[in-house]
This record gives structure tokens, C-alpha cells and sequence, in this order.
């Protein structure tokens, strides 16, 4: 099977009066319809790798291909437009906009996209919160929901333009062991329908739940 | 559906209610306070004018010459090797010749009224004082088509000086001075030698108080009696419908009779230039009060700009280019102008009227000061906001677009 997203020798150095090396030579490939954990210790480099995955950063040497096509050379603009389209992202913090409902929300990169009709949006927005289990908060603000419920939100959001690629950082961090195991579980349901989900954790008990693991150690893979 | 950065503007401009409000609230009071002074300006200019131009003659054609004819040598032989220089012409007869022609050739064009007069200098004896003024000898019945003198008659009547051939109008600041009312005489001696009694048959007060003070009106022949210049007429007033035609129909006059002829821009033209410079005084201070509001803009969209640095960085991450971000700051920037601008409006209107309601100085009883609120002083108003709404906004959008969303998700994580 081909990979979706793959890390050839990727390598991020933080420039500055001390440069830091936050990840050095990673290589690794992610499949359609895998469930891939990232672990390691605090300051290995495992969101680091995840946010060069993510098209969120770039390397500093190495490549990063989504679709076997290099992303080395692309804007600002043209990453954002792939983020965009291919990959959802769920981050430890919810980062939902206080401001906006749950299903305002959800909404959200639907309305950037800009492909579907307003009402097809809140259709896909109210079933992926059904989805979840969270359908009757839908009008709610985030300051009004629990922690558990505030992540359900945002992996809706973050699967809200139909993704490929689902990345997760530290997504059960702030969740107690019951609702993080069951954000684990939509995890591996989400790669059991076909998408590639890698997900960043220190957790090893919950890394079980996946396919296999990455382990960092020191911004190097150490399996 | 509204756009996406619309609506996430909306959200943040409800969600800090009081600081929308107080930026609000300054590009509205910069905004009244333009309509509203520039308006009182535009008024107290339109009233000047006014009383400049529809009191006195649009256009004079005097027998001035602005050039001094060329040497008749080098008309003959403009290619000449010899120039013979300060060749002095015969004394010419002063006054406009032909001016019976001229007359009838500005009567008969459209939209053109043209009287005949003779202005000189006289002096006025009353009571063992003198008083120096301008006279102007003028046919009643033509000037009073010519000039709005007869609307600013106060006492007696402009009519009167067609049937009295000693009549005499004087403005009420030199009656004052004189003491003198309807029916009294004064004695005018001309520079000629000549003393001759006058009758004082009308008063009259036009507000411009070089006019009012000393500017007094007699028949024509009279005046050419006085003056020792028989039938000669130095000056031809004329009168346009429409006074824009001013310039281009003195220099035409100019350019067939020969004589200088003076729009009323070129009269008062000093006065001109003294409203142009207290409107620029005027809009640069009151535009100043606009970029204070604009700097209040600028306060409420970097601090939503500072809080909001954490939505930014996920509106970012999910694939928001920075020319979005860009723009849901300056849509904030944009309402906020807008609703100013358009209270401001409102308000401006009410100042203008509330100032429009005050008295005037102008010592007839019931004027009020004069307001004159135009579209250009409104467009330019919600322009200036406009332009200081966006300015303010955009500089905070340029630094939230260009914040690197992982410092952000980095710092939270």
C-alpha cells in the first residue's frame, strides 16, 4: 500500500543564538487506514514531527510528501490550502473560538473551504456532533460544555472538510483516563474507516490502542 | 450565509460591547464635529460671498488696461534693428469709449445685465466735519438689475435717485457718522473744485462695512457733473444668471472691448484666498479629531488582536491564509467606521442645526448663524473615518497575519 504522508530524513533546527535540534533525520510512512501513535518523553520532538507532518512547519533539511508529491518547495498559501483540504488537526487544548456554538464551530473550516451550500454544512456539522455524541450541545458556547465534550468539538471540527490525514496532539492531555480512552476510541474508528490517523502521546497505555508506535528519544527515532 | 470573516468580526465586536462602543462613539463625535464646524464654515463663507457677489456687480469693465499698448515701432517693423523706446501716446480721454455700444451689446446677450457708471471720489461736508468716500454716479433703473443694493435699503427708496437728480444714498454706518436721515443735506466737493448739495434720499446696509461706511450712490449725470467729465462712463457693471460664467465671460469681454473686465473671483480674490486657507485650518483640525478615533480603533483591534492570538493560531493551523486573517480585522476596522461614520452623520446634522438655531451678529434682528451642510462635506467626513477605521485596523491585521500559529500552539501546549 502507498503511503498518504511520509518523513524522509526530516530535520527541524530552531535557529537562534543557541540553535535547537528539535527532530533530526525522521523517517517514517503513514498508510491510509493506519492508526500510528507518536511516544516518547516531555521534549523528544514528538510534536515537533507532528507539526512538520502537518504541513505546519517546514524542515530545515529532509522532505515531508503528502501523496508521494515533495511539499518542501510550496507557500505559505498553498500549505494552508492543503491543510485545509487533507488534514484535521486536534491539538491538547480544544482551541475552540469562545465566541462561536459548537456547531458554529464545527462549521468553521466548512465555511473556509467554501464548497458545500450553507445547508449541507450544518447537516455534516449536526452529524458529525451526533457522531460524537454530542448533538443536543450543539447550540452551546465551549465555555458552556466539559472538557470531554469541548474535544469532542474540536475532532468534529477537525474532521469537518472529510480529511485523510487526522492529527492529534496530546488530544487525551487534558481529559481524565474515561474520556480519554473514549477520544482514543473515535481515534481508532476514524483509521477503521480509511483514514491515516497518527497521533501524538505520552500515554503508552492508550499508544496500545494503535497499530504500531514511533518512539522519539532526543529528536531521533529510537525503533 | 454571511462570509466566514464577517461573521467572526461580528462575534468579536459583540462579545467587547463597551470598547466597540467607545471606538464607536469617537469616530462618531469626530465625524459630527467635521459636518458640524465645516458646515458653520461653509455657511459663514456662502453668507460672505453672498453678500459680496449679489451686492455688488458680478463682472466690472473699467477703462483700465492691464497691458501698456506695444511701441509703435515695433508694431510697424517687429523685426526692426532700431528700437525707439517711451513713445507717450496723446492723453487719451478717460472713461470707456464707446460704452453706449458696449452697453447694448452685454444687454443683448443671454443671461447678461449691464449699467452704466462713473465711480469717483468725493468728500462729504456736514456740520464742519469731511467725509472722504467712494461715489458711483449709477441710471437707477439699469442698476437696480445690475447690483441688490436695492435689498439692502433700509430707508427710503434706490428709485428715488431716477427723479431727484441731487438725491444721495449712503451707506447707514456713514448716516450714523454724519447724523444725518432721510431728507437732510450734505454738501459733496469733488477734487474738481465743484461744491455741490446733495439730498440724502436713501440708506442703505449690505453688512460689509467698507460699503456701509463709505460708498455713497447718485444719479449719473449728477456724478458727471461733479466730476467735470461730461457723458463719460468709467465703469460697466454687469450681473450674470449664473456667476460661474464669471471668468470666461470677463475674458471675453476683455479680449473684444479692449477694457479691463474683473470677475467678482478676481475683486475678491483676497478674500478667497483667506477662506481657502481657514478651510484648510478648519478640516485639518477637525480631521485631526477623526485620526484620534482612528487611533481608539487602533487600541480596540491590537488588544483583540493580543487575546485573540490563540483563535488566530487555529484559524491558522485548519488552513486560514493570512490575507483572511487580514481581513476579519479589517471588516472590525470597517463596522466600526462605518457605525461611526454613520451616527456621526446623524449627529453632525443635529449640531449643524443646533448651531444654525443660534443667533447671529449681524445686528438685524432674528438672523441666525448661517449653516450650509453639503454632500461634499459629508462624503468627505465618512471618507476621512473611513480611511482612519481601516488604517487603524489594518496595521494590528498585518502583525496577526503574520504571527507564526505554532509559537502560539507551542506556548498553550
Amino acid at each position: 500500500m502507498s503511503a498518504v504522508l511520509e518523513a524522509r530524513g526530516a530535520t527541524r533546527l530552531l535557529p537562534g543564538p543557541q540553535p535547537a535540534l528539535l527532530v533530526e533525520e525522521i523517517d517514517a510512512s503513514f498508510e491510509a487506514a493506519s492508526f500510528t501513535a507518536i511516544t516518547g518523553p516531555s521534549g523528544s520532538g514528538k510534536s515537533s514531527l507532528l507539526y512538520l507532518l502537518g504541513l505546519l512547519d517546514s524542515p530545515t533539511a529532509g522532505d515531508v510528501l503528502l501523496d508521494g508529491e515533495s511539499t518542501a518547495r510550496l507557500s505559505n498559501d498553498t500549505r494552508a490550502r492543503l491543510r485545509l483540504e487533507h488534514f484535521g488537526f486536534v491539538f491538547q487544548f480544544h482551541f475552540l473560538l469562545p465566541e462561536l456554538t459548537a456547531l458554529d464551530n464545527v462549521m468553521l473550516p466548512m465555511r473556509q473551504l467554501g464548497r458545500l451550500a450553507p445547508a449541507s454544512m450544518r447537516k455534516r456539522a449536526s452529524d458529525l456532533l451526533s457522531s460524537l455524541a454530542i448533538a443536543p450541545e450543539a447550540d452551546k458556547v465551549p465555555s458552556a460544555l466539559s472538557g470531554g465534550e469541548r474535544q469532542r468539538v474540536a475532532i468534529a471540527r477537525a474532521l469537518a472538510n472529510d480529511p485523510r490525514v487526522v492529527l492529534a496532539d496530546e488530544p487525551t492531555g487534558a481529559l481524565d483516563s474515561k474520556n480519554g480512552a473514549a477520544v482514543f476510541a473515535i481515534f481508532r474508528r476514524l483509521a477503521d474507516e480509511g483514514r491515516t490517523v497518527i497521533v501524538v502521546t505520552h500515554d503508552e497505555g492508550l499508544a496500545r490502542a494503535a497499530d504500531r508506535a514511533i518512539r522519539l528519544v532526543d529528536g531521533r527515532r529510537a525503533n | 450565509m454571511i462570509p466566514l470573516p464577517v461573521s467572526i468580526a461580528l462575534a468579536h465586536l459583540r462579545a467587547r460591547k463597551r470598547q466597540t462602543a467607545v471606538s464607536i462613539g469617537g469616530v462618531m463625535l469626530g465625524v459630527a464635529i467635521f459636518i458640524g464646524i465645516g458646515g458653520m464654515m461653509n455657511g459663514f463663507h456662502s453668507y460672505f460671498l453672498s453678500q459680496l457677489v449679489d451686492t455688488n456687480p458680478h463682472i466690472v469693465i473699467s477703462d483700465e488696461i492691464r497691458l501698456a499698448a506695444a511701441q509703435p515701432l515695433a508694431t510697424l517693423f517687429p523685426d526692426g534693428a532700431l528700437e525707439v523706446k517711451r513713445v507717450l501716446p496723446r492723453d487719451p480721454v478717460r472713461g470707456i469709449s464707446g460704452a453706449s455700444a458696449i452697453l447694448d451689446a452685454l444687454n443683448a446677450m443671454e443671461g447678461v445685465a449691464a449699467a452704466p457708471s462713473l465711480a469717483g471720489q468725493i468728500i462729504l461736508r456736514r456740520a464742519g466735519r469731511d467725509y472722504a468716500i467712494s461715489a458711483v454716479g449709477v441710471d437707477p433703473a439699469r442698476e437696480e438689475r445690475v447690483t441688490d443694493i436695492v435689498h439692502d435699503m433700509i430707508a427710503g427708496s434706490f428709485s428715488t435717485l431716477a427723479y431727484e437728480p441731487n438725491g444721495l444714498i449712503v451707506g447707514q454706518k456713514l448716516a450714523d457718522k454724519m447724523g444725518v436721515g432721510l431728507g437732510d443735506s450734505v454738501v459733496a466737493v469733488t477734487t474738481a473744485g465743484s461744491q455741490t448739495a446733495l439730498k440724502i434720499v436713501g440708506i442703505f446696509h449690505t453688512g460689509i462695512d467698507s460699503e456701509d461706511q463709505s460708498l455713497g450712490v447718485v444719479p449719473l449725470a449728477r456724478q458727471q457733473a461733479m466730476q467735470n467729465r461730461p457723458r463719460v462712463v468709467n465703469e460697466i457693471h454687469v450681473r450674470l444668471a449664473d456667476i460661474k460664467r464669471s471668468i470666461p465671460l470677463a475674458e471675453a469681454f476683455e479680449r473684444r472691448w479692449g477694457f479691463k473686465a474683473a470677475p467678482w473671483e478676481e475683486t475678491y480674490a483676497r478674500v478667497l484666498d483667506v477662506f481657502a486657507l481657514q478651510d484648510k485650518i478648519i478640516y485639518l483640525t477637525t480631521s485631526s479629531i477623526l485620526v484620534v478615533a482612528g487611533f481608539g480603533i487602533f487600541n480596540v483591534i491590537s488588544t483583540i488582536v493580543l487575546e485573540k492570538a490563540r483563535d488566530i493560531a487555529i484559524m491558522r493551523s485548519i488552513g486560514m491564509p493570512g490575507s483572511s486573517v487580514i481581513a476579519i480585522f479589517v471588516i472590525e476596522g470597517i463596522i466600526v467606521g462605518v457605525v461611526g461614520m454613520a451616527l456621526g452623520w446623524l449627529a453632525g446634522w443635529a449640531l449643524g442645526s443646533a448651531i444654525h438655531l443660534m443667533p447671529a451678529p449681524t445686528g438685524n434682528a432674528g438672523d441666525t448663524l448661517p449653516v450650509k451642510l453639503t454632500p461634499l462635506l459629508f462624503s468627505a467626513a465618512g471618507a476621512i473615518a473611513l480611511i482612519a477605521a481601516i488604517g487603524a485596523a489594518f496595521l494590528p491585521a498585518r502583525k496577526a497575519a503574520r504571527a507564526d500559529p505554532l509559537d502560539i500552539i507551542r506556548g498553550a501546549a
